[in-house]
């Protein structure tokens, strides 16, 4: 995002919109909603705006009150996505060592309730000749997502950058994006989050950053659209201390962990890059890279784990 | 109960399209006689007690479902592994029991098989309850039922859910049809017959345009006919479609062609189980014995050995085929079902719900009133464990490692809650039958008496 962007999105925060009132969590309404609290009488001052299509309009003055956290797009360009961009994520196994470092970051940053991860680290070929790993697994973001594919409503819904978001204002839980995943990411808010912050709750819901969650719908790793708008790195990206994840850009060819670049085809050629069950078709964005040559034995990680294998 | 001598009746205007004497044979029943036998009758005691039980059963229900409104899903055992519960097993269930409408009406029917005909009203009212709970149990599952309106407002073609209710409430209202357009003749005898009762003005509103002229008469067989020749498919559909709610996903367990056919032969055996229930139930309770005959549970008995031959090699194809080859994700499964958590409930469901039930009724003896009745009971409580086989344990069975979750993401028991309001929603459905056999004949009157005339003329 510009800055000229920025500084239009805030002016039109600052004043925008008619007066609605804000009623923390229980309110349903959104800055977007026309109809004046008609306990407001109007004054006679009218002020010029600009409005979000880009008109000129006038307002009474009685009616302007600031909306807190204007959500920076709508509904409709959340759905599109970044132009010309292809997200990809790249996990290298041989670097991870639960930590756990990018779920508390991820958890912390979506407000995720205390019970749930959306980004989870599972232990993976444990057995007696095997040669056991961690394996830190986000959404799929699947070319072929079957969540997107069943969902009744088109609250879960594949972008033109490769994205899986999910809109949880239309969302009606029933559930079957959760059963139709091979890869259980997703997750199921039983009940309110109980880490959401009380000043979070009246915002209205944005799909690139999945926040606030609401009780009764269906969440899940979002690949951090928002980081990407702002050029930044998704949260489990930057708070992995050993760089085990990589994200990019596969139009461009390139990943990162913030301290390295890789081309992205010479790294998933050189360090032999794979796709998590490859044979349901469901054409995974997400690519692991095998765990050889690890830095860290498999049982270092045993320390942060809150469950005996 | 009314006394029928009491009653003028106007024989003439009931029976005028068949131009039948109503003479009476030996051993044959009068028109008088029929009509009282089978009008809908007040509830006796046990009627109160057991209409005053299923009320507070539904209340309970209700009371819970105040509570998951309030509290939202967290109240119920479901967690994130095991997503589905008894919800969505009842749910099955229900779609399943309420596909014995379109056998025993149309499927019959239209093979001409005409020793149903006084089944076809039970079996009809058992479609439409079950259905409609199906609609009202779905409604339950949901994270968030007030966002319902979103199916109609953002609906996608390519969602099995949206197939699901597309074809159920296209069930809903052929099955409503099917029951009601027979009742219309059945309607013109109970305004004839009881002038001053509570339904009178129901009657009249349902029923007072049907004159019984011939043109009505050949119209309404005419319907008849095409809703019959209607309902079959969608009837398969609505099941089919039910199954692929899990065939669609790439689970062990559901990932299976075999869903179809599978789903479909369970939903006729545990319809005729139900349906095999409650004739013996209105049959003793309603006096029914010259109606629904010992030739009548012969037939249905050998009806269902025939659907549960069927289900059987149908659950053969299901679990030995996968058990076989003991695929990698599917040993998990198959494990927890043939010897591991599931395995008392899994082989229950197989004996108790069909192998049992099939040998009893290979004998004449068997397929007598009361073992029928044991064996319809069986076959039911059977095949709602079985859906719940069906759905949870794939769900507890995943891909990838159940890791680092609180302990009751890995099992899944439906909290109290959920059993209320599974058991009001059974409770309800079976309200709706009771209350409808109050209200209406539950032996078609018009239809029996054609067929008593018919006897008489041959």
């Amino acid at each position: 995002m510009d800055t000229n962007n920025t500084s239009r999105k805030e002016f039109l925060a600052s004043l925008v919109t008619t007066g609605l009132v804000l009623a923390g969590c229980s309110s349903k309404k959104t800055p977007f909603e026309t109809g004046a609290d008609e306990s407001v009488k109007p004054t006679g001052e009218k002020v010029k705006l600009l409005s979000v299509d880009g008109e000129v309009i006038e307002v009474d003055k009685a009616f302007l009150k600031p909306v807190p956290n204007l959500p920076a797009i709508s509904n409709s360009e959340e759905r599109k996505g970044i132009p010309g961009k292809k997200f990809v994520m790249v996990i290298d196994l041989s670097r991870c060592k639960n930590l756990r470092k990018c779920q508390a970051a991820c958890n912390h940053m979506h407000h995720v309730h205390s019970n749930l991860n959306w980004l989870k680290i599972y232990p993976m070929d444990v057995g007696e000749k095997t040669a056991p790993y961690w394996q830190p697994t986000t959404c799929m973001h699947c070319d072929e997502p079957p969540c997107v594919k069943v969902c009744p409503v088109d609250a879960t819904f594949k972008r033109q950058d490769g994205i899986v978001l999910i809109d949880s204002d239309r969302c009606i839980g029933c559930r079957f994006c959760m059963a139709a995943c091979p890869y259980s990411i997703r997750v199921f808010n039983w009940e309110k989050p109980d880490t959401i912050p009380e000043e979070l709750c009246g915002q209205p819901y944005s799909c690139e950053t999945s926040v606030p969650q609401k009780k009764g719908t269906v969440g899940k790793c979002d690949f951090c659209p928002d980081m990407a708008r702002k050029n930044e790195l998704p949260h489990c990206v930057s708070a992995c201390p050993n760089g085990t994840f990589f994200y990019g850009d596969y139009n461009e060819d390139s990943v990162t962990n913030g301290a390295e670049t890789f081309r992205l085809s010479d790294l998933l050629k050189d360090k032999a890059g794979y796709q998590l069950m490859p044979e349901l078709g469901t054409k995974p964005s997400v690519y692991y890279l095998p765990p050889a040559a690890r830095n860290f034995p498999f049982e270092k990680g045993l320390e942060n784990d809150k469950e005996k294998i | 109960m009314e006394n029928s001598t009491s009653k003028v009746i106007d024989k003439n205007a009931i029976i005028a399209p068949l131009h039948g004497n109503g003479t009476k044979k030996k051993g044959a029943l009068t028109d008088e006689e029929i009509i009282s036998d089978l009008l809908p009758r007040k509830f006796g005691p046990l009627g109160m007690i057991w209409v005053g039980i299923l009320l507070c059963f539904c209340a309970v229900g209700v009371f819970a479902y105040i509570l998951q409104l309030k509290n939202g899903l967290i109240v119920t055992g479901m967690r994130d592994y095991a997503s589905w519960g008894i919800y969505i097993s009842n749910f099955v269930f229900f779609v399943a029991i309420s596909l014995v409408g379109s056998l025993i009406t149309a499927v019959l029917r239209l093979t001409g098989v005409h020793w149903a005909t006084p089944l076809t009203r039970i079996a009809e009212i058992i479609a439409v309850s079950a259905i409609t709970f199906a609609a009202i149990i779905i409604i339950v599952d949901m994270g968030r039922p007030e966002r319902f309106y979103n199916l109609f407002l953002f609906g996608r073609l390519q969602s099995p859910i949206i197939w699901d209710v597309t074809v159920i409430t296209t069930y809903f209202f052929i099955s409503l049809l099917l029951l009601y357009i027979p009742l219309l003749p059945d309607m013109k005898i109970l305004l004839a017959t009881k002038e001053k009762t509570a339904f009178f003005k129901l009657y009249k509103f349902l029923g007072s345009f049907w004159k019984g002229t011939h043109l009505q008469f050949r119209i309404s067989k005419k319907a008849i006919n095409i809703l019959c020749i209607a309902i079959v498919p969608v009837a398969f559909s609505i099941h089919t479609v039910t199954s692929w709610l899990f065939a669609t996903t790439y689970r062990p367990g559901w990932d299976s062609t075999n869903f179809g056919p599978y789903f479909i032969s369970g939903a006729f055996l545990v319809g005729s189980g139900a349906v095999t229930v409650a004739m013996y139930i209105f049959r003793k309770y309603y006096n029914l014995k010259n109606y629904i005959t010992y030739d009548h549970f012969d037939k249905m008995g050998k009806i269902v050995v025939m659907l549960g031959l069927l289900y059987l090699y149908f659950n053969v194809n299901e679990y030995l085929i996968p058990a076989f080859k003991m695929k990698k994700p599917e040993e998990g499964f198959l494990d927890s079902l043939f010897v591991g958590d599931f395995a008392p409930l899994f082989w229950s469901a197989i004996l108790g719900g069909m192998i049992i039930p099939i040998i009893v009724l290979l004998f004449k003896k068997g397929r007598h009133p009361f073992p029928m009745f044991i064996c319809g009971i069986m076959i039911v409580v059977g095949a709602w464990f079985k859906r719940y086989l069906i759905v949870t344990p794939t769900l507890l069975h995943p891909f990838l490692p159940m890791h680092n979750v609180p302990e009751s993401y890995k099992h899944y028991f439906p909290s109290w809650q959920e059993w209320a309001i599974a058991c009001g929603s059974l409770a309800g459905a079976l309200l709706i039958v009771t209350i409808f056999a109050r209200i209406f004949p539950i032996i078609p009157i018009q239809e029996t008496l054609i067929e008593q005339h018919e006897k008489a003329n041959h």
